[in-house]
């Protein structure tokens, strides 16, 4: 026997659409747990603190790695007589005006750095993630017959200056982040805070 | 006979309360497939006894894998060393991985050269294109776990492609690996889905494919329908039932499969490098980059579309350009149905541009594999964007030249005379 249709077809077709809605509503809700359970952790989040780095013992023409946030973080001890590539070698550079916002304002300047000669890079590719080697010496390199030194990622040929300023047609898109960091004495570098200004 | 009676009752038994008999009759017994299949159907068959393997030897090794960061890479060590077999059950769980893509490679290009996804097993097709999506993932979340300096940099390279995307990149990264880098959460999480989520949804979407294929039935080398002839019984004429007939064949492919399977496993595991690369021998450091990062075998086609992509156009990076150009030639596939014009199936009777076109398909398919596995120099970065082009002009001219060309008559029986 077919059921009889409902006395009141309207009522049953509100509450149809209203049990809906507020099941919509509901798995709405249900997934945000999911969805957070995912986001790091606060433990995750905690391992994210400053380190401190003694940089006396950092000749000029050495680099240095720290981690920090699980990332390699390269300081480079610029030799002075070395810094002419700063100025000189800026039409090769995508991005020598430093326009993408990959440095904190303190390292916006025409040393890309805070302090003059230490250069404080995330050793991280902004192509894909790939740990760029340190290539210091201006010679002609396998990869750059004109080489001014800096960083080669072996990933996919991506090259970077002494300061971390990416060059033209490579397949990195912006120059290699600066971390906040600053010096609370003169050789004491505080990586992972911009410090008191 | 007392035997045959008990037999008999106990499956009389069953069928009146589960169809066991209807189901054997539809999926084997009474499944008919053209008369006209040849070597290239064998696939199907080869890639769910693989299935099946890896789920088996997963299992297997999962039983004494840890998924964590400090546990992972020892306990990998651990099922080699000292697990009795546990070389053997890893090295078919690696080995079944590249089985697994070659067949299914083989399996796809016979779908292509046929034209086995056009109308009406457009959903066949679809369901398989996916079943293929989803192995890459699988394959991509297994390679992470031992992980060695390839785990974690392969997963460090596919991940950071997420955050190549505008605006809400680097936070979708972030949430995905649910660490700033990528660490023991992110290691557990694709553990999680590798053995549970992926295994499921491969299962659910293979039933899926093997439903859609048993309504439609297969196509055959000429593309020719067999359904349209059949006897009295609507038992079609040029046909026979899969079930003496072709799985005798699927298991004497099984044996030569096997042959070369175990010969791979038991003299070259690592495959040259190729199943299980050298660098994977060194435990994972986030410090250190390796030299020369590649992905396996079978996503070196897509990682050199990735690599091509140098450039930035209309104010997109090259970075996620790339990453679109990549995630294009794998999707591109599910479109093939739609792009396909030609009145003819098969490449037999299809025009001569068809048959360019495919052909350039597959020289430019085999050259990106060989240019996304080796070191990028100048050179080589511009052929890998003119093979970009070739297997990219394969799908999307075929509107036009498989409408404009000319096709042979296709014959009404098979093995007619035209």
């Amino acid at each position: 026997m077919q059921p009889k249709s409902p006395p009141n077809p309207g009522r049953r077709k509100f509450l149809t659409y209203s049990t809906s809605f507020l099941g919509l509503i509901g798995a709405f809700f249900t997934a945000i747990p999911f969805i957070s359970a995912f986001k790091p952790s606060a433990r995750a989040e905690a391992a994210g603190a400053p380190v401190k780095v003694d940089i006396s013992k950092l000749l000029p023409g050495e680099m240095m790695t720290i981690e920090w946030r699980g990332r390699p973080i390269f300081v480079v001890n610029i030799p002075e007589e070395n810094t002419s590539f700063v100025t000189e070698n800026l039409a090769r550079l995508a991005d020598p005006d430093m326009a993408d916002p990959s440095q904190p304002d303190y390292a916006k300047n025409e040393i890309r750095s805070r302090k003059k000669g230490i250069a404080v890079l995330t050793g991280v590719c902004t192509h894909l993630g790939c740990a760029p080697k340190y290539y210091p010496e201006a010679k002609p390199e396998d990869f750059d017959s004109n080489w001014q030194g800096g960083f080669f990622c072996p990933c996919h040929g991506s090259k970077f200056d002494l300061v971390g300023r990416v060059y033209a047609n490579v397949p990195a898109p912006t120059n290699l982040v600066v971390p906040p960091h600053f010096f609370e004495k003169d050789n004491l570098l505080v990586i992972g805070s911009d410090g008191v200004s | 006979m007392s035997e045959n009676t008990i037999g008999k009752k106990s499956l009389n038994w069953v069928d009146s309360r589960f169809p066991i008999v209807d189901l054997f009759e539809r999926h084997l017994s009474k499944y008919y497939s053209p008369s006209n299949i040849n070597v290239w159907y064998l696939f199907g068959f080869l890639l769910l006894i693989v299935l099946v393997m890896q789920i088996l030897t997963g299992l297997w090794l999962m039983m004494n894998y840890t998924n964590t960061a400090e546990g992972a890479f020892s306990s990998i060590e651990y099922i080699m060393r000292d697990v009795e077999y546990g070389w053997l059950i890893r090295y078919m769980h690696a080995g079944g991985a590249s089985a697994f893509f070659a067949l299914i490679y083989l399996h796809m290009f016979r779908g292509m050269m046929y034209g086995s996804y056009q109308k009406p097993r457009e959903l066949i097709w679809v369901g398989g294109w996916f079943v293929y999506v989803l192995l890459c993932a699988e394959g991509f979340t297994g390679y992470v776990l031992p992980w060695g300096q390839m785990s974690f940099w392969a997963a460090q390279v596919i991940i950071s492609l997420v955050g190549s995307i505008p605006y809400f990149g680097e936070d979708l990264a972030t949430w995905i690996r649910g660490d700033y880098i990528v660490s023991g959460i992110t290691l557990s999480r694709l553990f999680a889905f590798h053995v549970v989520l992926l295994p499921i949804l491969i299962i659910a979407v293979v039933f899926f494919h093997i439903l859609a294929l048993h309504e439609i039935g297969s196509n055959n080398p000429d593309g020719i329908d067999v359904k349209k002839h059949t006897d009295a019984d609507g038992v079609p004429l040029d046909a026979k039932p899969f079930f003496p007939y072709d799985i005798s064949h699927d298991f004497y492919a099984l044996g030569v499969f096997l042959i070369i399977f175990c010969s791979v496993i038991f003299f070259f595991p690592e495959g040259g490098g190729y199943i299980i690369e050298y660098v994977n021998y060194e435990p994972a450091n986030p410090l250190s980059t390796p030299a020369h990062i590649v992905p396996s075998w079978y996503y070196t086609p897509f990682y050199a579309m990735l690599r091509a992509i140098d450039f930035s156009l209309f104010g997109i990076t090259a970075k996620f350009l790339g990453f679109i150009v990549m995630a294009a030639g794998i999707a591109i596939f599910a479109a093939l149905p739609w792009l396909d014009r030609s009145p003819v199936k098969s490449i037999k009777y299809k025009g001569i541009f068809s048959k360019t076109f495919l052909s350039l398909f597959v020289i430019s398919f085999f050259v990106l594999a060989y240019l996304g596995s080796v070191p990028p120099t100048e050179v080589k970065n511009l052929l890998t964007k003119v093979f970009t082009i070739g297997y990219f002009s394969y799908f999307l001219l075929m509107p036009i030249y498989t409408r404009y060309e000319k096709c042979k008559p296709v014959p009404e029986r098979v093995g007619e005379a035209i």
